[in-house]
């Protein structure tokens, strides 16, 4: 299944939820921000939803300072 | 009009002017960040602000926040206002000195078509864009600027249609990265230009 993360393509197996995906993905899931198909998600409705071909993401991360 | 608004009609329209002085902004966090951004805000027109911060100035923030040795210990938001009417005395600004939370956030913007994330904790920030991603607000933040290295990592990141987020995304405020002037405020100053981009090209 192809998804597109942060403009470039990227395959999964199997049946993944957000949730899953990222934990896999990333060592450190604090200051994520998840632009999901254009919207986003906040981090405790992550697990609710399961990735679709096609899907598009966005993934950023805030850091401290300001 | 004063003197200020008369010296910026020298080099805008007086429908872009009114333009600019009709949009309410928010600014959550009256920091680094917050302050630079307003200062922009203010000199470039923006009248009506709405500023959030629950903090006093300390001394280890005039390295790079818009204040004075003489306010320290007033709150952000007083001392900001007061700096801000000395550039333009035709302000409407709305000041909270509360902590900015999940629960108050909505209300305390309710009135602004735009708001700046100025906050220097990840968790407040992230919580910003969680809460006000589909209030139809722009948002405008900014993640990534201490230190001194390379300025011109300091981008503008652009994800959907209302959401801008500036900065190198990786350089948090940590050993050897400490928050200091010039970075700072090229981040503040970024925010506040896609504000006045926004107002002046998009949002037509």
């Amino acid at each position: 299944m192809g998804i597109t993360v942060n403009g470039q393509p990227a395959e999964l197996t199997g049946t993944q939820t957000l949730s899953a995906y990222l934990t896999k993905k990333m060592d450190d899931l604090s200051g994520i921000i998840v632009e999901y198909n254009g919207q986003i998600i906040k981090q405790d409705q992550w697990a609710t939803i399961t990735l679709q071909e096609k899907d598009n993401l966005e993934v950023l991360r805030f850091v401290g300072g300001g | 009009m004063n003197a200020f608004e008369q010296g910026l009609l020298t080099y805008l329209q007086p429908e872009q002017l009114e333009k600019i002085q009709n949009v309410r902004i928010g600014i959550a966090g009256a920091g680094g960040l917050g302050s630079n951004c307003a200062v922009n805000l203010v000199r470039s027109g923006f009248r009506r602000l709405v500023i959030a911060d629950f903090d006093t100035v300390a001394p280890s923030n005039l390295n790079r926040q818009f204040f004075f040795a003489h306010q320290i210990d007033q709150p952000k938001v007083q001392a900001l206002a007061d700096n801000l009417r000395a550039i333009n005395d035709n302000l409407e600004l709305t000041l909270h000195p509360v902590l900015i939370t999940r629960e108050n956030i909505h209300t305390l913007f309710a009135e602004c078509a735009i708001v700046v994330e100025a906050f220097d904790q990840v968790g407040a920030k992230q919580l910003l864009i969680e809460e006000l991603s589909c209030s139809g607000k722009l948002l405008v933040a900014a993640s990534g600027l201490a230190g001194w290295q390379n300025s011109d990592a300091i981008q503008t990141h652009k994800l959907g249609e209302k959401f801008y987020l500036i900065g190198d995304l990786q350089t948090a405020i940590g050993p050897g990265r400490p928050p200091l002037s010039p970075r700072v405020q090229i981040a503040a100053a970024k925010q506040a230009n896609v504000i006045l981009n926004y107002v002046l090209t998009v949002a037509d």
